[in-house]
């Protein structure tokens, strides 16, 4: 068995009124240290986690959206969203933060991490996962 | 098959460590292998020793110590999901400089890593929550 696997962390819940959001990213960070295939998934209100202009001050809760763009430089390349949950929320790709990485295979050019994805390509994008995590 | 099972919920308010603590059980008596049980979110409140649940209900933390003791299964609670939600073993406790601690036996605190490694290390990892 080889020891790199194909790690999905699936994002489900808004980014406060639970703690589910920040303990994921908690896991995604620490387990970036490991050099496993890492993949995130934004759908249903998971999608809120990575929406730009994110203010905490109302709640009295940390605002770390910002760790999302910060993901990059940590090797995850890749955060899928579903286009059904951007839909039913009246979202578009124009409402969430810019999520960037540097090619190093293409002289450290900057290119987008965002794919959108529908259910269809969610549901092959499952199949292939060693592990899926669910948030 | 070689599992690693996360439990996502607290004991009572949610299904979802019953429904662990049955999996588990019951793919032990199927002769498979339980590579590490570990704990997070809410979850880490299944290991702490004060719960006492009335006496007609089942016991949650003790049931899973019980298993935890019989079939020698590693239960690791997540540190940080531990710290904030106050469940603390010795150790832990004194680093923190608290005056009590509460970690149920056949529990261990240990950090995230121990997920990525059961990830890697199982042919299953089965998430139990929401």
């Amino acid at each position: 068995m080889s020891d790199t696997k194909k790690f999905l962390y699936v994002n489900r819940k808004a980014p406060y009124g639970t703690i589910y959001a920040l303990e994921s990213l908690e896991v995604v960070l620490i387990g970036a240290a490991f050099e496993q295939d890492v993949q995130l998934l934004f759908m249903d209100d998971g999608v809120f986690q990575i929406a730009k202009g994110q203010d905490t001050k109302g709640i009295e809760n940390k605002n770390f959206s910002p760790t999302y763009t910060a993901l990059g430089d940590y090797e995850i390349t890749k955060m899928y969203v579903s286009q059904e949950s951007l839909d039913e929320r009246g979202l578009t790709i124009d409402d969430l933060m810019p999520l960037t990485y540097e090619d190093e295979d293409d002289d450290w050019a900057e290119k987008s991490s965002i794919i959108v994805v529908n259910n269809a390509e969610i549901a092959a994008l499952m199949e292939e996962q060693d592990v899926v995590l669910s948030f | 098959m070689k599992f690693t099972i996360q439990v996502n919920e607290g004991p009572y308010q949610h299904q979802s460590s019953d429904t662990a603590y049955q999996f588990t059980r019951a793919a032990l008596e199927a002769g498979h292998e339980i590579f590490r049980v570990f704990f997070y979110h809410d979850g880490v409140n299944n290991a702490t020793r004060l719960t006492t649940p009335p006496q007609d209900d089942r016991n949650v933390v003790t049931r899973w110590s019980e298993l935890a003791e019989k079939h020698n299964l590693d239960l690791v609670v997540c540190v940080a999901a531990a710290q904030r939600r106050g469940i603390a073993d010795a150790d832990e406790s004194k680093r923190n400089g608290k005056d009590a601690d509460n970690l149920a036996p056949g529990f261990r605190i240990s950090g995230l890593g121990q997920l990525i490694e059961g990830g890697i290390q199982s042919d299953r990892l089965v998430v139990f929550g929401d």
